[in-house]
């Protein structure tokens, strides 16, 4: 498709230009529409959504920015980042214990979680190995998979006292928390919410900034989390560096055919793995910043939500399952948190329920996810019929 | 002779399938060492089996023909919530209109007919009725959009699923229900989370012709009504379009070669899956006692998608056996573990072992080599 239109580029008129950007781009123009309808209809002030959005943009981009890897491997949404986030979210548990706090305690979580995350995600990638073609549904069942690993050993080998012993000997099958604000008062498990007050907003307030506006409606400030935005460039950079290499071109052709990469050299099974893995551990570290600006962490709910939120908000930006740029995430990101925000609101103002607004932005999530997976998927078909009608000699 | 056909079955039947069997007679094994009652424990067992046999029977049609696991299975619930929520709006519009005495012509012979014994068959039997063609209608539609997108059906239906139980949600809210019992008791306006079945249709096939001896209940009449489900099925397919739906399964070109229409045997699957989808839900309320509305359904596939691969089924072939042995397994383990296991270690880690167990069996199955690949 993309060789034929260079090769037609010039004779594009003005008015097919425009078209083709529309259709192109059709996924992040409505929701801008809606998002415009939504936000007179909710009464939030520019100056509240602005920050709203710098806020959100500096705690989930690193997540969403965890997602473009596997896509370049052509292995499609990576469903299996929640396994990233549990990582994360072992680190600050531990980090929370020892009273690290600070920049340092946020560093050490990330050491902490890394190799956890690389394991989890060396354990992803060889059963998506196993399973080529459904690698997201099985990357979507091992992320409930592990979740219950996750919750066994949070629930039940973290701790005072274990409650299982060790195979033959006395010794109880534990790892050491103590704090009595972690730990449930039965002596096992971690309690459901922590509150994590030692980084708390560490990295978003590093480098404070703020601006202020006064559009008439009365000043008021907004601050930007400088800190986690330098971060954010850093992965972006790191991003484009990546693909220039010899293990991200290896990756791209991976994408394009397994079959003619495998006969160029490239060893196909390993260059996924390490996509899972990268991803994987990347997906580790922007959970950790995502919960250092939230500042409390739901031990067994923070983790399911962050896989459905950041692939609608990538989607949402524009990307496909085979297609996202740096920019769709920053897109996407602003878009879906912009419609998070106001959807509420605006429900309650149109019917009368808040509620409605509720239901309304998880039948988006859910439903952009289905609408751009069934979109690739026909797209796949019917590209799949036509090679087949050729070789048929119909075509 | 003997050894080499022991092996073949073990063969067949998986090892993972026999070490949980073999787990599981354990937990039975162990009730009166842990002081949990036998009898109670497998009436308990036979109760979640005969609850959930039809929703597990609802992915057989669409494995047959190629479509994969049906994860999709919300869409087949929320039609049978539709009528069951239906069913009681009108047994509560009837009750009213024969208190008043204003009914008149066919409504009024419904009411009179509410008031009689058979009150609550009367009403399931109107819950199937409006369920089957909200089903086969979804199911439908449900089969164009599978019909596009060949080869990646499990990930799509999984959201198609979460996304019909979203909007579901919307629906709940806004459709017109009026019944008391049904409607936020403030507000006077959209349906509760729970809606109990007591005085509609609770128990109303469990409970016919049950057997209860002492601390042991066996609900016959649900167990009648889903083998009687799996008869129909196990029939279908042995009927010429039965026929055509498993060779679309088994290798979609050879079937197309044989001049069978491919898409429109997955149609007819998908909305047979649908359909059961609907009816099993029902059958699961009126032994529960209560309609889970909102986001009831959302999850409610991947206990039916284990319990069938448990049973031996995989990506594209399940039998009637696979559904009963898996459903059984299934269901045994997550009626033992809670009692066993948490008596054993004074603490409950059913939660945790049933998350392991279902999505192993789903990532196993997943994972497992195909012998014919598309």
């Amino acid at each position: 498709m993309d060789s034929a239109k260079a090769q037609a580029g010039p004779k594009f008129t003005a008015s097919e230009n425009v078209k083709h950007f529309f259709v192109s781009n059709a996924v992040p123009i409505i929701f801008l529409g809606l998002s415009a309808a939504a936000i007179p209809l909710s009464g939030f002030s520019a100056g509240y959504l602005v920050q709203e959005m710098l806020t959100r943009l500096a705690r989930n981009s690193f997540l969403v920015l965890s997602l473009l890897i596997p896509i370049m491997a052509g292995m499609g949404l990576n469903f299996g980042m929640v396994l990233g986030a549990m990582a994360g979210q072992i680190g600050l548990i531990l980090v929370t214990d020892w009273s690290v706090v600070g920049i340092p305690g946020m560093i050490l979580a990330a050491i902490i979680s890394m190799p956890i995350a690389a394991l989890l995600g060396l354990i992803c990638g060889k059963l998506l190995n196993m399973a080529k073609g459904r690698e997201m549904v099985t990357s979507y069942i091992l992320g409930f998979f592990i979740n219950g690993v996750y919750q066994f050993v949070v629930l039940y080998l973290f701790g005072v006292n274990g409650i299982l012993s060790l195979p033959f000997t006395d010794k109880p099958l534990r790892i050491p928390i103590t704090n009595p604000q972690l730990v449930l008062s039965r002596g096992y498990g971690i309690r459901n919410a922590i509150n994590l007050t030692g980084i708390r907003r560490v990295l978003d307030n590093a480098l404070p900034a703020s601006l202020r506006f006064d559009f008439g409606s009365g000043p008021f400030t907004i601050n930007i989390p400088i800190g986690t935005f330098i971060l954010i460039g850093l992965f972006c950079f790191f991003i484009i560096w990546f693909r220039r290499t010899k293990l991200g071109q290896d990756m791209r052709a991976v994408g394009q055919d397994m079959a003619i990469a495998d006969s160029a050299g490239i060893a196909v099974e390993r260059t996924r793995v390490l996509a899972i893995v990268i991803s994987t551990v990347l997906a580790a570290f922007g959970q950790i910043i995502f919960l250092q600006n939230i500042g409390t962490m739901n031990t067994y709910n923070s983790h399911e939500q962050t896989g459905m939120f950041s692939i609608a908000a990538l989607l949402i930006g524009g990307a496909t399952v085979s297609k996202a740029s740096i920019a769709n995430v920053f897109i996407g990101v602003t878009l879906f948190h912009l419609m998070f925000v106001v959807s509420p609101m605006a429900g309650k103002e149109l019917i009368g329920q808040a509620q409605l607004g509720e239901y309304f932005r998880v039948f988006v999530s859910y439903g952009i996810i289905a609408v751009s997976l069934v979109l690739h998927a026909w797209k796949r078909m019917q590209e799949r019929e036509r090679a087949r009608r050729g070789l048929r000699g119909e075509g | 002779m003997m050894d080499g056909r022991f092996k073949k079955f073990i063969e067949n039947f998986g090892w993972p399938r026999i070490i949980i069997a073999a787990f599981l007679m354990c937990l039975f094994a162990a009730t009166p060492l842990v002081g949990v009652r036998l009898d109670t424990s497998i009436s308990d067992t036979l109760v979640r089996v005969g609850m959930n046999g039809v929703l597990v029977l609802a992915m057989v049609p669409m494995v047959q023909s190629g479509c994969g696991l049906n994860f999709g299975l919300p869409l087949g619930i929320i039609s049978g919530l539709l009528g069951a929520t239906t069913s009681i709006q009108i047994a509560t519009s009837a009750d009213a209109a024969a208190k008043s005495g204003a009914a008149q012509g066919l409504w009024a012979a419904l009411s009179s007919a509410l008031q009689t014994g058979s009150r609550s068959a009367l009403l399931f039997a109107v819950a199937i009725v409006i369920a089957v063609p909200c089903a086969a209608i979804a199911g439908f539609v449900y089969a164009q959009i599978l019909n596009r997108v060949k080869g990646e059906e499990m990930m799509i239906a999984t959201y198609v699923g979460f996304s019909s139980v979203a909007v579901m949600c919307m629906a709940w809210l806004l459709l017109p229900f009026s019944s008391a019992v049904m409607v936020w008791g403030y507000g006077g306006s959209g349906l509760r989370t729970t809606i109990s079945t007591n005085g509609f249709w609770w128990h109303v096939l469990s409970d016919f012709q049950s057997i209860t001896i002492g601390k042991f209940y066996f609900p016959t009449g649900m167990f009648l009504f889903f083998m009687f489900m799996v008869f129909l099925l196990w029939a279908f397919f042995r009927t010429k379009t039965g026929t055509a739906i498993t060779a679309v399964g088994s290798n979609p070109e050879f079937a197309r070669a044989s001049g069978i229409d491919v898409d429109r045997m997955r149609t007819i699957s998908v909305m047979l899956s649908t359909i059961l989808g609907a009816i099993g839900i029902l059958v699961y309320e009126q032994s529960f006692g209560f309609i889970q509305l909102y986001m009831g359904p959302l999850y409610m596939a991947f206990p039916a998608v284990a319990a069938i691969l448990l049973g031996g089924a995989s990506v594209n072939k399940a039998t009637m056996v696979n559904v009963v042995v898996g459903t059984f397994l299934f269901q045994g383990i997550l009626t033992m573990t809670p009692s066993v296991i948490n008596n054993l270690l004074k603490s409950d880690m059913s939660e945790v072992i049933r998350i392991i167990v279902s999505n192993g069996m789903i990532l196993y199955a997943l994972t497992r080599k195909t012998q014919v690949k598309r």
